[in-house]
């Protein structure tokens, strides 16, 4: 598919998906879906650093709060309107990124990961210890009445932002992966050694990973103070957005774009449901279920499990009967070999 | 090996590559200024084809000493000639885990060829292969010394370095015993010593 044409494709699906909910009058269902949009953004940039490149990002979480810090002190010491403080979390979250790519230079594996987790805490502690920013007690933001946009409410305007922001995050991991910096990336999952040997400069692709990966989380996390009202340390750095960041990729697929927009659609709307059906406790529980059953059922996610049904371009179930057609003509000819 | 190729740093001497000292290089540097090698245990990309294997360093090394990128049409081309040079058109979409050994040895050659290298030092490209497939590599390997590619052949199946080797030096525990040409070189006292023992 050209390029042009998924992006019309996304944007009248997400155009589609904004009328719906609007017309539907429901304020829960926009709730929901921004919750789970909010995943898909979070999911799909995870899976930039994680899926493409190899690198297991446990400190999601410290992103998204740092995009949604950076929210709440423009929010007292200058507001902005919501699309600027976006950019600016982009901004802050990918020099973060920046920083822990640099990581990347000495750690590799499981290093890799333990520091992710301990900048995650560093920073939260770094949070707790700042009062400007609420410190412990955490932060109140007042929401305008007012959306900036004439004739949607404030979550309706919330709910279009986080959709601009979930295709744009689609479109920018489709873009990536067919790119040659997409190449790269994979050839540096499969083997760092071998993709230095052949020429890929493994450093500044991975530096370009962890930032453009970091930006996108902290975009995700800039509107989240307006859309909660109220904001501490300890939910905004806990531990559901790492996991969930891991674990939709994970049982979507990771090495395809549509892996994390599968994960987050589909883990995102089952906790939502959860939560009003069940509690909202059973939240992770779902989460661990799942992905233990995907890793032993379906080891490279639902993108994966179809791919090895049909093929990665549709046409695997004719190829396998191919395959087996000749292997059965390959007996044939050894057998005529022999009796020759 | 890791030294020439700038996967180690070496703390003493300078490697020089046509005239250029190549300290404080990295491995991507050197293979882009035409100095590739392959390795003793292949090291395929796993999740890509054969034919994606070899567009790696097509993507990232060979345009760089033409300085310009490579054409989509040029990169397949390109691939296909090499993937034809190294017998293995026919495995171009099979993934590296359903290769041969001996196939998997040719897509690690082929992936260093791509990257249009000056110098390709093979490593132990051919061990624990059977006769008829390190006569096979051998072949390629002399293929692409007449097409002008300098290669280093660091092998212990001593047919196949004999038939190969225009110049020969014999290492042991680092240490240069012997230079020069074959013949001579396997009549060495030392090297015979070394090779078979005492």
């Amino acid at each position: 598919m050209r390029t042009s044409l998924f992006v019309t494709l996304v944007a009248a699906v997400a155009a589609a998906l904004f009328a719906l909910a609007v017309a539907s009058g429901s304020d829960y269902l926009l709730f929901a879906g921004y919750t789970v949009l909010q995943f898909v953004v979070l999911a799909t940039a995870w899976n930039i650093l994680g899926g493409y490149t190899g690198y297991v990002n446990f400190g999601s979480a410290a992103f998204f709060a740092v995009g949604a810090y950076t929210s709440v002190f423009f929010h007292k010491a200058y507001p902005l309107p919501i699309p600027v403080l976006v950019m600016i979390a982009a901004v802050v979250a990918g020099l973060l990124g920046l920083g822990m790519g640099y990581l990347t230079l000495r750690l590799r594996g499981a290093f890799f990961s333990i520091a992710t987790l301990a900048l995650a805490v560093v920073l939260q502690t770094v949070v707790v210890n700042w009062h400007f920013l609420g410190g412990s007690r955490g932060a109140y933001i007042i929401r305008p009445a007012l959306a900036p946009i004439p004739g949607l409410t404030y979550i309706q305007y919330l709910v279009l932002v986080m959709l601009v922001l979930a295709a744009g995050a689609l479109i920018a991991a489709r873009t990536i992966e067919r790119s040659k910096l997409g190449t790269g990336l994979a050839a540096i999952r499969d083997d760092e050694v071998a993709a230095e040997s052949v020429g890929v400069p493994t450093l500044r692709l991975k530096l370009i990973a962890t930032t453009l990966s970091g930006a996108l989380m902290g975009m995700a996390g800039a509107p989240f103070p307006y859309y909660i009202g109220y904001i501490e340390p300890h939910s905004a750095f806990g531990l559901p957005y790492a996991v969930n960041a891991i674990a939709m990729p994970m049982i979507g697929g990771t090495t395809h774009w549509a892996g994390p927009l599968i994960g987050a659609v589909l883990l995102g709307s089952l906790q939502q449901i959860a939560t009003v059906t069940i509690s909202s406790a059973v939240n992770l529980l779902i989460v661990g279920l799942l992905l233990v059953g995907f890793v032993i059922v379906a080891p490279n996610g639902i993108v994966g499990l179809w791919q090895s049904l049909f093929g990665r371009d549709g046409q695997g179930w004719r190829r396998f009967s191919r395959s087996t057609r000749s292997a059965s003509g390959s007996a044939d000819s050894s057998r005529s070999t022999r009796s020759a | 090996m890791n030294c020439l190729s700038g996967t180690l740093v070496h703390e003493t001497g300078t490697v020089r590559f046509a005239g250029r000292d190549l300290a404080g290089l990295g491995p991507h540097q050197r293979t882009r200024l035409g100095l590739a090698r392959s390795f003793q245990l292949p090291r395929p990309f796993a999740s890509m084809t054969v034919a994606d294997n070899v567009r790696v360093p097509l993507l990232y090394a060979a345009g760089s000493r033409r300085g310009r990128r490579l054409s989509e049409r040029e990169i397949g081309e390109r691939v296909a000639a090499v993937l034809e040079s190294m017998a293995l058109t026919e495995r171009a979409r099979s993934f590296p885990r359903d290769l041969t050994q001996v196939d998997m040895r040719k897509l690690e050659l082929a992936r260093a060829l791509a990257a249009e290298p000056r110098l390709l030092i093979a490593d132990e490209a051919m061990a624990g292969l059977s006769q008829s497939e390190v006569d096979d590599i051998v072949a390629l390997l002399i293929r692409l010394v007449e097409a002008g590619i300098t290669v280093i052949l660091i092998e212990h199946i001593m047919s196949a370095v004999m038939r190969f080797s225009q110049r020969l030096v014999v290492l042991v525990s680092g240490r240069k015993i012997a230079d020069g040409d074959p013949v001579e070189v396997m009549r060495n006292p030392e090297v015979e010593r070394a090779y078979l023992g005492q």
